[in-house]
């Protein structure tokens, strides 16, 4: 049974301000020092594979942990939190050799995503929290081959990915999301395959949910890891009628600028983005501080970049609040309007327009 | 206006196995590299979406559409483009779609079977995130009237844009183009029909586009290419007016709506338009007298000199006919105002019409080349009048930018340099042409001198890798901030990523083709496009760098000791080593042009000038067969004059020597009884890994006898050379500004010297050694190496080292008997030259060492008396391990 919500639809906040994402789950969970018994818990208690590092399992094992964090960013002010799904994919779980539970780590993610929800909502009544379910690139790539003397070889096909997608967006709408996000996007061809389940899911239920796509650009190149531009990246996903398109994780707020103001111009959809602290020190932790994040988030705010700020890796609750006071009172961005076109793309963007040649 | 309208988009149809018989047999017999070079070409030739179908009943059509498309993947040269996924069949439609990560666009989808698999083909395409391509076809058949060609289009766009939310923008209509002037009355009208349904569907049904493919329409009138060109050149026209935006239209279709001769054009239009009942019967009339008017014959009509002079230039400069320029370039420049304005005037509007033709793949490089000859001889006949305005006012044309090309020390090929040179000249840049052999210092006291703006330079031969990643540290080194460009046969974009790019903080760019060297030009020197191309092409090379790191290039090697104990396994014990007519050298010095001729291998010929096919099958290519049969005609009408007026003088020293392999080396004897060595022939062993294959780990030395065998063996050698006249004859042709037949004397020496070591290796075979005395092989088997002994070069995959033509050249005198010389990078002076090794064993073949181990590098330098430092510089490319890594790891041991 898929519960009927009623809260106020995201679509109509996005036309009014700038809405806060929550920040980091990863490197939360990571700060709180687990070892391999927290992971294992009760319900894992004795199994033979070693579950540490697997963050999604703690929805089963620790929830009482994933809720404070989910708790904790909406007391900085998110107006939306994501469930801790992220590798709950029975691709990514097969490192732990535990895909039969994915449907459990994400229906209880929803849950426990929802509960945080509903306790902040029910003593602030003016506020609407929602909860995005989590959908990640998973560990395979669907346009790469693994194997460098093969380049034809694919370790995933199409259609195993999109099962397993679907198999996971089930259980989180069974479970109660608001949204579905389809994040740290590095292969455009596994995106479409989450596209692809999603759109199954929606057509089978009956139910729809506004997707937010967010892809990642790698390094300075400005593509992704599968050599798309940003532009590229948005023509391949554009069909999905996505409630935003952006850009999240690895370069940070200031290398993702010039990317983002990219995908702003060209976005006929709303924008989400949300960066990392900052670039990885040689220790792999973050630096930088919630006043300077915050301070890029206000410049892209006042450039009229945004509709959704949040944060990615190394991110907090203090950078979360930092966000949040910096673009209070600013207004969203407005969506441009583009003139029709068929807009293809290879790697690159291709453009037909549909002017009538007189 | 032409087909290249800026609306038009041309979509590139030789990756489909129905359009093209080449890429079919690739295809089926699985050869997907060479598959691959062709959609990499399509790309290069200017194709904005390549179209891909593999309906090809002999094959697994849905098998080799995944794996074609999942090899594009890997290639970004390619996959930069959209993809065109074309079959009948949903299923194929269906796997491809599944490769993808751009948006693609499926061709095609119809309502033929009715609407219930139409929607849910639609609705799937939708959810794939494609665009498609939709046949003006229903459950009564293809559309061929005018209004049934738009009521199918408008239905399904209805049923696409309302039922399935396929956005209009995304659908493409083909609402068929049929064949004309076929003599059934029903005919007539189908040229029209297609015209009025694409004014109707860009009129009627908003956003919607109009493809089709072109070449049906003049089905009838197959093997006339030149009246087919000129009806696809006016239907285009017209259709194009009418909204057509899109087509599959074949890119060697280089006539141009105004070049079609009015008579023709008149006959044409009737057809099109079926404005008189006897239009077919008409056009028949003239179409034989047609039949050799297309671009191939524009240079015998001369029609256009009644043309005015603006016309007549730009039609010269486009077909690349220099008979009249001198006279209309002095006609232009009596009636202008200034000199300079005919250049800036009629002569560079033509070379920009020249230049989009090429950009859009519609010229080919020799087709270029000729049109540059014309605009420099146009150019020289008004630079004294500019010169004497210049010392009167001080006024000078301003070129687009200026280049430095060298080739670099120790390099003596320049072929590619010189064509990148006239292509970039025909574009406005200003060429400073150091020529060969040219030192880093002098490359940069020139560029400082003349103020350039960017540096290139080529080379062939591996050891010219060394030089510029050296001229790239002293660039950095002298504070230097011009882009350096790289091209030339041995370079590659991995390397100028690896090695020569990290050396220097300004652009480093592989520009391994003359058609790319003026975008890379151009954008080098855009004050708006630079920044971002730059930080483009360095973050590629940096991806590059990192993928190539951890691409485990190191693959695991046998060692040398393993590799020796699987030396080739032949049996010497009863071994008689077949006699040579003579021991020590011959030298020949004359040989007969005619013979040489004869024996020309014209496949590579053809790649020199960017053309690439095979040959002969490549005259009759449908791209590039009429730029391929011109160049050819060219080429043959030199080679009368080479031979009758004996442009060349060949010479050749063979020797052969009593020898026996120790090791992996040679011993080479001056005498019978193999008493006293006269040199040693180091060879280098196969190292990879050969598991159970069976296969063994060669060695050159392998083929001659081993001293231990006690068997009599025998080695030989050569140097052949076309004659060091052609670089006379050469710049005889530059100083009269015709670079086209400059390059073409070149080239022509260089087959003629590759044909020259054929024939000799021929009657070595026969009559010199003569261990195969009965041989009789056509010039074809030849070529294709269906005879006995093999005849390695010292540089080439067999025995990668050049130093060792050093050794050959001392036995052989070679210098002194054929007057060519080495550079210090064992490069042969004049270029047009051959040397290698003779072996005679039967079991002697053909192989490529491949990359090799330290442990064999050590005892390799040891052998040759080299430090390992210096022998691993001349075995960069085959080192299987990286000597800075090794130089590391020894100071710390």
């Amino acid at each position: 049974m898929i519960p009927v919500r009623t809260k106020k639809a995201l679509s109509d906040e996005l036309a009014e301000r700038i809405v806060v994402l929550d920040g980091a789950m990863g490197t939360e969970i990571q700060a709180l020092k687990l070892v391999s018994a927290d992971y294992h818990g009760k319900h894992f208690e004795g199994l033979g594979n070693d579950l540490t590092g697997n963050n999604d399992i703690l929805n089963l094992t620790a929830p009482d942990a994933i809720r404070d964090i989910h708790l904790s960013y909406l007391a900085a002010g998110a107006d939306i939190v994501t469930t801790n799904t992220f590798n709950a994919t029975t691709v990514s779980q097969a490192d732990y050799a535990m895909e039969e539970y994915v449907v459990e780590i994400n229906s209880e993610g929803a849950r426990l995503a929802n509960e945080a929800c509903d306790q902040v909502m029910a003593a602030a009544p003016d506020r609407t929290c929602w909860v995005a379910g989590a959908l990640g690139p998973t560990n395979k790539t669907t346009s790469i081959s693994p194997d460098v003397n093969d380049p034809g070889y694919r370790a995933i096909d199409f259609d195993t990915l999109k099962d397993s997608y679907k198999q996971a967006a089930r259980a989180l709408l069974v479970g109660g999301v608001d949204l579905f996000l389809v994040e740290t996007i590095f292969d455009t061809l596994n995106a479409k395959a989450c596209i692809f389940g999603l759109e199954e899911l929606f057509e089978e239920t009956e139910e729809r949910r506004p997707l937010l796509i967010s892809g990642t650009i790698t390094d300075l190149s400005g593509r992704t890891l599968t050599g798309q531009t940003p532009e590229a990246f948005w023509n391949s996903v554009r069909h999905a009628r996505p409630l935003t398109i952006g850009l999240n994780c690895s370069l940070g707020a200031e290398g993702m600028r010039p990317h983002l103001v990219e995908l702003s111009r060209i976005a006929d959809t709303f924008i989400c983005a949300y960066p990392n602290a900052g670039l990885p020190n040689e220790f792999g932790e973050y630096d930088e501080q919630a006043e300077e994040t915050a301070g890029f988030v206000r410049e892209w705010a006042q450039e009229g970049l945004l509709n959704i700020i949040g944060g990615c890796c190394g991110t907090t609750p203090a950078h979360i609040a930092a966000m949040r006071k910096a673009v209070d009172g600013l207004p969203p961005r407005a969506i441009p309007a583009r003139p029709p076109a068929m807009r293809l793309s290879g790697l690159e963007p291709f453009t037909v327009a549909t002017g009538v040649s007189a | 206006m032409s087909a290249s309208g800026s609306q038009f988009v041309n979509i590139g149809e030789r990756t489909n196995v129905t359009g093209s018989a080449r890429f079919r047999e690739l295809i089926t017999v699985g050869d997907y590299d060479t598959a691959l070079e062709v959609a990499r070409q399509q790309v290069e030739n200017g194709a904005q979406i390549i179209d891909v179908n593999m309906d090809e009943g002999m094959l697994d059509s849905e098998a080799a559409m995944v794996r074609f498309l999942n090899l594009i993947a890997a290639e970004p040269d390619i996959s930069r483009v959209p993809v065109m996924i074309d079959s009948s069949k949903w299923s194929v439609i269906e796997a491809g779609l599944k490769c993808v990560q751009g948006k693609a666009i499926v061709n095609s989808i119809s309502l033929k079977e009715g609407p219930e698999p139409f929607l849910e083909q639609a609705r799937k395409v939708r959810r794939y995130g494609a665009a498609t391509v939709v046949m003006a076809f229903d459950e009564d058949g293809q559309a061929d009237t005018a209004d049934r060609k738009f009521d199918i289009c408008a239905r399904s766009y209805k049923l696409l844009t309302e039922e399935v939310g396929l956005p209009a923008e995304d659908i493409i209509f083909d609402p068929n183009i049929f064949a004309v002037a076929t003599g059934i009355e029903e005919h007539n009208e189908y040229a029209i029909a297609f015209i009025e349904a694409t004014k109707r569907i860009r009129a009627e049904l908003p956003h919607a586009h109009v493809s089709g493919g072109v070449s049906n329409l003049s089905f009838s009138f197959r093997g006339n290419n030149a009246v087919r060109e000129a009806m696809h050149a006016a239907f285009l026209y017209h259709a194009i007016r009418a909204g057509m935006d899109m087509g599959i239209v074949n890119a060697g279709q280089i006539m141009v709506y105004d070049d079609i001769p009015a008579d023709l054009l008149e006959r044409i239009e009737d057809v099109l338009f079926n404005r008189r009942p006897d239009s077919t019967d008409r056009l028949l009339e003239v179409a034989d007298e047609h039949r050799n008017s297309g671009a191939a014959a524009a240079e015998k009509n001369l029609e256009w000199r009644e043309t005015s002079v603006t016309e007549r230039l730009e039609y010269a400069l486009v077909h690349g006919i220099a008979d009249f320029v001198v006279e209309d370039t002095e006609e232009a420049r009596q009636a202008a105002e200034r000199p300079l304005h005919v250049i800036e005037g009629p002569l560079m509007d033509g070379m920009n019409v020249v230049g989009d033709l090429f950009g859009a793949g519609k010229m080919f490089l020799p087709q270029v080349v000729k049109s540059a000859r014309v605009m420099k001889q146009a150019v020289a006949h008004l630079t004294p009048f500019m010169e004497e305005e210049r010392v009167a006012s001080g006024a000078a044309f301003k070129a687009n930018g200026k280049i430095l090309l060298a080739t670099v020390k120790g390099d003596v090929h320049d072929i590619g340099k010189n064509i990148v040179g006239v292509v970039l000249q025909c574009n406005s840049y200003d060429v400073v042409d150091l020529g060969v052999m040219v030192p880093a210092e002098k490359i940069l006291a020139t560029a400082r001198e003349e103020k350039v703006d960017i540096i290139g330079v080529s080379g062939l031969i591996t050891p010219s890798l060394d030089e510029m990643v050296s001229l790239a540290r002293e660039m950095k080194r002298q504070k230097f901030e011009l882009p350096l460009l790289i091209g030339g046969a041995t370079t590659s974009r991995l390397h100028t990523a690896v090695k020569i790019d990290p050396g220097y903080d300004h652009p480093v760019i592989h520009v391994n083709d003359a058609s790319k060297a003026v975008g890379v030009m151009s954008n080098l020197l855009s004050k708006t496009a630079r920044d971002g191309f730059v930080a483009q092409i360095k973050a590629e090379y940096a991806t590059a760098r990192e993928k190539h790191a951890g691409s485990g290039r190191e693959s695991k090697r046998q060692t040398i000791d393993g590799a020796r104990a699987n030396r080739a396994p032949i049996d010497w014990s009863d071994y008689q080593a077949p006699v040579p007519s003579f021991l020590g050298t011959r030298i020949f010095e004359t040989f007969d042009l005619k013979e040489l001729r004869d024996c020309i291998d014209w496949t590579p010929f053809f790649r020199t000038w960017e053309l690439s096919g095979k040959f002969p099958d490549i005259l009759q290519d449908d791209i590039v067969g009429e730029a391929a049969r011109d160049l050819y005609d060219d080429a043959q009408e030199m080679l009368d004059r080479i031979v009758t007026e004996q442009w060349l003088k060949p010479r050749a020293v063979v020797g052969f020597w009593p020898a026996n392999a120790q090791g992996d080396d040679i011993t080479l004897y001056r005498d019978a009884a193999h008493k006293e060595p006269l040199a040693e022939i180091h060879t280098l062993r196969q190292q990879m890994m050969r598991g159970n294959n069976g296969r063994p780990n060669f060695a050159l030395s392998d083929f001659v006898a081993p001293a231990d065998s006690g068997a009599i063996d025998y080695f030989g050698g050569f140097v052949v050379t076309a004659g060091a006249e052609i670089d006379a004859i050469a710049n005889r042709f530059e100083k009269v500004n015709d670079d086209y037949n400059a390059i073409l004397a070149k080239a022509l020496a260089d087959r003629l010297a590759e044909a020259f070591a054929e024939r000799m290796h021929q009657r070595v075979r026969t009559e010199l050694w003569g261990y195969a005395p009965d041989e009789n092989l056509s010039n074809a088997e030849l070529i294709s190496e269906e005879y006995e002994g093999i005849r390695p070069a010292p540089g080439y995959p067999a025995c990668p080292d050049h130093t060792e033509k050093g050794t050959l050249f001392e036995i052989l005198d070679a210098e002194a008997a054929t007057g060519v010389s080495l550079t210090e990078s064992f490069a042969m002076w004049p270029p047009s030259s051959v040397a290698g090794f003779y072996f005679s064993h039967p079991e002697a073949r053909y192989f490529g060492v491949g990359r090799i181990e330290r442990d064999q590098v050590e005892d390799y330098a040891k052998r040759k008396g080299m430090d390992v430092e210096t022998a691993e510089r001349w075995l960069g490319p085959n080192l299987n391990y990286n000597p800075d890594d090794h130089a590391d790891r020894d100071a710390a041991a």
